[in-house]
Formats: C-alpha cells, sequence, structure tokens
C-alpha cells in the first residue's frame, strides 16, 4: 500500500520534471535574441532538475528501506549531482550574458538598458609574476 | 595553518560522502548506509591533504565566519522558503511568456550595498533563479549589479539605480544575514 | 539485453525531443551566443538523461559520470564565454 502510495508521488514529480524540460526546449525556439532565451533555458532546466532528482532520491530511499543495498548510494550520489547543478547553472548563464554584451549583442526591443556605451571593463590586471 | 585545517577536513568530509558504501571494514549505523574500507580512506586523506595544500589561499580569504553553524542554518531556511517560492513563481511566468510571447525588456542597474565577495555571488545566482531578471554583469568597485528585466515596470524607471524591491524583493536583508 | 520499464522510457524519449528542439537552435542561431546557450541547455538536459538512466537500470556508475559531467561542462562553458568575450586567459 505505501509502496503504491510512493510510486505516484515518484511519477508525478517526474511528470513535472519532464514538462519543465520541454518548455525550456520550446522556449529556446519562440524567444527572440539571447537574454530571453537565458531565461528559458536556465530557470526551466534548473526547475526541472529539481524535480526529476527529488523523484529519483525518493525511489532511492524506497528502495533503500525494501532492504537493497544500492539505494542509500543512489540517493546520497543524486543529491550531489543536484548539488552540482545548482551550483553551475547560474554561474554559467550569468558568464555566457556578459560574453554577449561585450561582444555587442543588443537586447532586442529594449525600452532601457544601463549597460549601454559603458566601455568594456579590461580584464583585471594580472600579477606582475605571473607572464615572465 | 588554520585555513589549511579547515580545507583540508571540508574536502575529506566531501570525500567521505561520495565513496560511502565502498566496504565493510569500518561500520558505523548500518552495514548498508555508512561504511568504508581502510583502502579509501587512506586515499580519502592523502588526497585531501594535497587539496588543502594547494587551495586553502583561495578557500579562506580573509575570517572565519561561515565557520558558525547558525549561518548555515539560515541558509537552508533561505534556500527551503522564499528561494524555493520564487523559483516556482519564475518558472510559471516563464510558460505564459513562452505561450503568449508578451515581453518588454531592458537593462537595469542596481545597487544591493553587499559588501563581501561570497554575498554577491549568492544574490546574483538567487537573482538568476528567480522571477523574470538574469544578472548581466558587476560593477566591482561598488558592487553594483546590472540586470536584464524581461517584463520592466514603468514606475520603476522613476529613480535610478533601480530600487531593490522590483527586482529581487527581500532577497539582500536574507543574504546580509547569511553572509556578512 | 537492458530491460527498462515503460514509464522511464518514455522519460527519457521526451528529454530526446528536448534536446532535438536545443539542437535547433544551435544550428538555426544568428549569432554565437546563441549557439552556446543551445549546447549549455544540451548539456544540463543531458545530466538529467543520465540521472534517470541510472535509476532504470539501477546502477550507481551513471550518476558518478553525470556529477563528473556536470563539472566539466561547467568549466567548458565558462572557457568558450571567457573566448567569446576576447579577454586574455
Amino acid at each position: 500500500m505505501l509502496s503504491e502510495i510512493v510510486d505516484i508521488i515518484v511519477y508525478i514529480l517526474l511528470a513535472i520534471g519532464v514538462f519543465f524540460n520541454l518548455l525550456a526546449g520550446l522556449g529556446l525556439l519562440r524567444f527572440p535574441d539571447v537574454y530571453t532565451r537565458l531565461h528559458a533555458g536556465t530557470k526551466c532546466t534548473t526547475f526541472g532538475a529539481i524535480f526529476i532528482c527529488g523523484s529519483i532520491i525518493l525511489l532511492g530511499l524506497k528502495m533503500w528501506f525494501q532492504g537493497s543495498s544500492d539505494g542509500s548510494v543512489l540517493a546520497i550520489h543524486t543529491a550531489g549531482a543536484l548539488i552540482a547543478i545548482l551550483i553551475t547553472n547560474p554561474t554559467g548563464a550569468h558568464a555566457i550574458a556578459r560574453a554577449a554584451h561585450r561582444s555587442g549583442v543588443k537586447p532586442v526591443g529594449a525600452v532601457v538598458d544601463d549597460l549601454e556605451g559603458k566601455p568594456a571593463r579590461k580584464s583585471a590586471p594580472m600579477k606582475k609574476g605571473a607572464d615572465k | 595553518m588554520l585555513a589549511f585545517v579547515v580545507t583540508t577536513i571540508l574536502s575529506f568530509i566531501i570525500y567521505l560522502i561520495l565513496t560511502t558504501g565502498s566496504g565493510t571494514d569500518i561500520v558505523i549505523l548500518n552495514k548498508d548506509f555508512l561504511s568504508w574500507s581502510f583502502e579509501e580512506i587512506i586515499i580519502g586523506i592523502v588526497l585531501s591533504v594535497i587539496v588543502g595544500i594547494i587551495a586553502k589561499k583561495l578557500f579562506v580569504k580573509k575570517n572565519f565566519r561561515m565557520a558558525n553553524p547558525i549561518r548555515w542554518f539560515r541558509f537552508i531556511a533561505f534556500i527551503i522558503g522564499p528561494f524555493f517560492v520564487g523559483m516556482a513563481k519564475a518558472n510559471i511566468d516563464v510558460a505564459y511568456r513562452v505561450i503568449t510571447g508578451k515581453i518588454n525588456p531592458g537593462i537595469v542597474k542596481i545597487s544591493p550595498n553587499l559588501k563581501t565577495d561570497l554575498g554577491i555571488t549568492m544574490l546574483a545566482n538567487s537573482i538568476t533563479l528567480t522571477p523574470g531578471t538574469l544578472s548581466v554583469d558587476i560593477d566591482e568597485d561598488k558592487n553594483d549589479l546590472y540586470i536584464h528585466w524581461i517584463n520592466v515596470k514603468k514606475e520603476a524607471l522613476k529613480k535610478k539605480p533601480v530600487d531593490c524591491k522590483y527586482i529581487c524583493g527581500q532577497f539582500p536583508r536574507w543574504i546580509r544575514r547569511i553572509a556578512e | 539485453m537492458i530491460e527498462i520499464e515503460p514509464i522511464y522510457l518514455t522519460v527519457l524519449g521526451l528529454l530526446i525531443l528536448s534536446i532535438t528542439l536545443c539542437i535547433i537552435r544551435v544550428f538555426k542561431g544568428p549569432t554565437a551566443p546563441d549557439r552556446v546557450v543551445g549546447l549549455d541547455t544540451i548539456n544540463t538536459l543531458v545530466i538529467v538523461g543520465m540521472l534517470v538512466f541510472g535509476i532504470a537500470t539501477r546502477s550507481v556508475i551513471y550518476i558518478d559520470v553525470a556529477i563528473v559531467y556536470a563539472l566539466l561542462s561547467y568549466i567548458s562553458t565558462l572557457f568558450i564565454a571567457k573566448y567569446l568575450e576576447g579577454g586574455e586567459f
């Protein structure tokens, strides 16, 4: 009885995660420029990954309570992968957005652009000893 | 020296978490859950000493304020509470804009008055994952952030730099209590 | 022959459909940053697919590979962004 309820919860979480991942692909096709595509590509994949990882952790805990020795290892490693995704995904999006703005891509249809016209700051000066 | 010890212990704990269930020589709670073999422990100690020597100057900057466990509890409360609610709102917002195609974008500047590097990193990541905003660039002298905003409100543009409450709500107050 | 339950096959099929949409963006994208956005999204979707495949076959090795793939794809994204920016390494 309990295991069937856990199975249904796992299926619902998987469905929500896959829906948001599909939304990321669709948004990547429909939006007009780089910045709005980054909105779709970053937020939706991170949120979908949270739900899919949650379902996998739940299934691993269920396997562990049923006596399989792989279950706990599966749950712990999936939590590690989730933390890696949560830290790296927005930072990568930030790097791409900054590179796009410095290489001269303008936001389409922007009503205001405070960063416009500022000279690209030179990258932080290297230490003198580094380029010997 | 203290920086070296902190870095070594933290990397050793991460190594132990990733290799749990590798053997049955050392068993703490259960045969399946917390158990390691001697070989994994020895290799873990050697590797974490090497990591501690290399990364101590990068990992610990000035003081040890993040070693306080109260800050970690506040951080977990922040992740579970306002941050997750913000992410759910953000995804429903993106779904609405994907389906209807209504956008009104712009790049605005905010000044959140955070001083530390860790705080500004956490604020930039939170802003990227919450509704309608994406951090683009940073002014490193004054810690001002440039934000790409997908739906610019008219009343927010009267004052420059734009008020924080339109972009990120109460996040700077939470992060000031976590990281400063 | 690996036996997989049909629910996981459906999930993997929908993830592949999403990856196909991203590949269309990679080929169409007018500027270089558009293609990089597509590649970044494909990386995250591949990580999620590896996790689902790991739980479908009940083997831990795919999840370990997924962690390493996440960190390496992050570094590659940072390097491409630095290259587009035109700064010094």
